[in-house]
């Protein structure tokens, strides 16, 4: 039984014929060269905005990451991390009525001004206020220098921060002591954390609440923007989410924290231009690339009119000659597409150690480039193809 | 005078033969510049048998020859290859006979891209169920047939006019073609290549038992038929063997036949 297919292989093996295709095109090492760095450039293009665009998405939901939390509080004002509206803090503790909710946190949060303390501009920085003693992060290093937050007007500062809120962490890890201000206040940077900057954020911070409250002293006490909820393992956070909803009073918003990371992304995504700006540049690399790869075709075909039209006065089928031209679009689309992934590669390192953006090469862009230039080589082909309705093999006597 | 000339031709054994065309008329452009190219030709060619068709540039003979060969539709009239009716044959019952048809052109038309071994096994792919070991072998016979063994891997390129001709024939051959139409396969050649082009399609036809039309303008050639045939205006008239070119006499016709 096993034989059948070896023999179904060796038999196509046997009836195999000259691979004109791949001879059209090696033949030509200068035609296949421009074809393929014009393909790969379209490939490089594509992957550089499809990479920022869903980087800067990644990115916007680097904090929202951090929490260990299955269900979050927001306020119904709440659209995005750049404008997080306070709700009372009496809803979260309400939500401890639900037999499923094993913990409750309430964390502030806010846009401040920080000043570098080398060049003394300001700047605005993301901040987090939360109790030391919850274990509300994931990240453990947060965990392990939580305890320092004790400590009325110290800070943990994100050494990933643009470089434009002062050497921070080249200073600390020197041994000197980091002081400077936010919002006018005095503060005092205890630690290091990695988190990295978004897009509403260059820089990020963390501290307690007590320290929160001393440098926004007009926020009531009782208000929160965030309130997150530790459920018992094996409640479903969906249904949990569902639930509270119903029977908390609509001045807050309960949410998984998936849904809340979504939140996040679907504000950047739509009320933003940036997707439409990046999805526009990738649009342009696939429509580069068509041109490019029509114009290799067509010359090739053109090219080789009176020579398909001497197979077609051999008796070879118009569909055959079709399909040379055919796999010749495959040929192209795979040959150009390696170079543009190595590249692509290549320059997401580049933009991770330039942007601290993370953009990674995730299966799903790396086929879906492929995906788009296999259908612009094959699209280029079907017109290319075209031309071949023009070898007439009565006239070449 | 034409018309009595082709019928006797016709009347060989037209159920045998390679070729059969009875009322062969053809006309090209429309309304205005329409022009009757052929008018009434009658031709048959047995299997093995060696034809060559002359005559002044314009007269038609590329035409018929492409009618022949089942590149164009026909008009009007019945064209007969191998038993199969011609007039009314779709694309792809065209496109099925000329698998049995061996074409040689009057400017080689190799494939650039490929070498001569190559050129020569595209003819031989055509003969979809043979191995391709099988095809590459008896590719590879047929350039030593013409003589050119020493030169499997050369690009057309790097091949003189008479070689490349050489390997345009093996092509041809190489597909096993029932019939082989040549257009002024020694138009680009010197004499002496030409010669030994031409005598050596003529020995490889034979062997074969492959029919051959071949259409030239080569006064040095013309021995080598079986049979002479003259086109002018469209018209078909049949010379004797060897002749010189000009003289198509009334005796010539009726002596044929």
């Amino acid at each position: 039984m096993a034989a059948a297919p070896v023999n179904r292989l060796l038999t196509v093996w046997r009836a195999r014929r000259i691979p004109l295709s791949w001879l059209l095109l090696t033949r030509q090492p200068m035609r296949l060269a421009v074809a393929l760095a014009g393909i790969a450039f379209a490939g490089i293009l594509m992957f550089m905005q499809l990479g920022f665009r869903d980087g800067l998405f990644e990115a916007s939901v680097t904090v929202h990451k951090l929490f260990d939390a299955d269900v979050v509080l927001l306020s119904p004002r709440t659209m995005s991390s750049i404008g997080m509206a306070s709700f009372p803090r009496r809803r979260l503790i309400q939500t401890l009525g639900d037999a499923d909710v094993a913990g409750i946190s309430p964390v502030n949060w806010n846009l401040l001004l920080w000043r570098n303390p080398d060049a003394r501009t300001t700047r605005s920085i993301l901040t987090l206020g939360f109790e030391p003693d919850d274990p509300i992060f994931l990240d453990q290093a947060i965990r392990n220098q939580a305890p320092l937050l004790q400590n009325r007007g110290w800070v943990l500062f994100d050494e990933r921060s643009r470089p434009e809120f002062g050497p921070i962490a080249s200073w600390l890890k020197q041994g000197r002591t980091v002081e400077t201000e936010v919002s006018g206040q005095r503060i005092r940077v205890a630690g290091l954390v990695s988190l990295g900057p978004s897009f509403g954020a260059d820089g990020n911070m963390i501290t307690s609440r007590e320290t929160y409250f001393r440098l926004m002293p007009t926020t009531p006490a009782g208000s929160i923007e965030l309130g997150l909820l530790r459920l018992r393992p094996g409640a479903d956070p969906e249904a949990v989410a569902r639930r509270l909803q119903r029977q908390l009073p609509n001045d807050v918003r309960v949410l998984t924290k998936d849904e809340f990371e979504e939140l996040e992304k679907t504000y950047w995504r739509t009320s933003t231009a940036i997707g439409f700006i990046f999805t526009l540049g990738a649009a342009m690399g696939f429509v580069v690339g068509c041109v490019i790869v029509y114009q290799i075709l067509y010359s090739d075909v053109s090219d080789h009119l009176p020579e398909y039209a001497t197979l077609m006065a051999m008796g070879y089928r118009l569909s055959g000659l079709l399909g040379v031209v055919a796999r010749e679009g495959l040929l192209l689309a795979v040959l150009g597409y390696v170079p543009a992934y190595v590249a692509g590669q290549g320059l997401y390192a580049l933009v991770r150690s330039g942007t601290r953006l993370p953009v990674v090469m995730d299966p799903q862009r790396a086929l879906l480039v492929f995906a788009m230039i296999l259908v612009m080589c094959m699209a280029s082909a079907a017109l290319a193809m075209r031309k071949l309705a023009d070898a007439d093999p009565a006239e070449i006597f | 005078m034409a018309i009595a000339a082709a019928s006797a031709i016709a009347s060989a054994s037209p159920s045998s033969a390679a070729i059969c065309t009875e009322g062969l008329c053809h006309w090209f452009g429309r309304g205005q510049a329409r022009r009757q190219v052929l008018q009434e030709v009658n031709l048959a060619i047995m299997p093995g048998e060696v034809v060559l068709l002359t005559g002044p540039s314009g007269c038609g003979k590329t035409t018929l020859l492409t009618l022949v060969g089942a590149l164009r539709q026909v008009q009007q009239g019945s064209v007969r290859l191998f038993g199969n009716e011609l007039h009314g044959a779709d694309r792809g019952q065209r496109q099925q006979l000329r698998r049995r048809i061996g074409m040689i052109f009057q400017g080689h038309n190799l494939l650039r891209c490929l070498s001569a071994e190559q050129n020569v096994q595209m003819g031989a792919d055509l003969l979809s169920d043979l191995a391709y070991r099988v095809r590459r072998d008896q590719s590879r016979e047929w350039l030593r047939a013409v003589g050119l063994g020493d030169h499997l891997s050369k690009l057309p390129h790097d091949l003189s006019g008479g070689q490349k001709q050489r390997v345009a024939i093996a092509r041809a051959l190489a597909a096993q073609p029932d019939l082989l139409l040549a257009d002024e396969p020694t138009a680009a050649l010197d004499s002496r290549s030409g010669r030994e082009v031409v005598e050596l399609l003529r020995r490889l036809a034979r062997e074969q038992g492959c029919a051959v039309l071949m259409v030239t303008h080569d006064p040095r050639i013309l021995d080598v038929a079986d049979r002479l045939l003259r086109m002018e205006d469209g018209r078909l008239f049949v010379d004797q063997v060897p002749a010189p070119l000009g003289s198509v006499s009334q005796a010539a016709l009726t002596a044929d036949g």
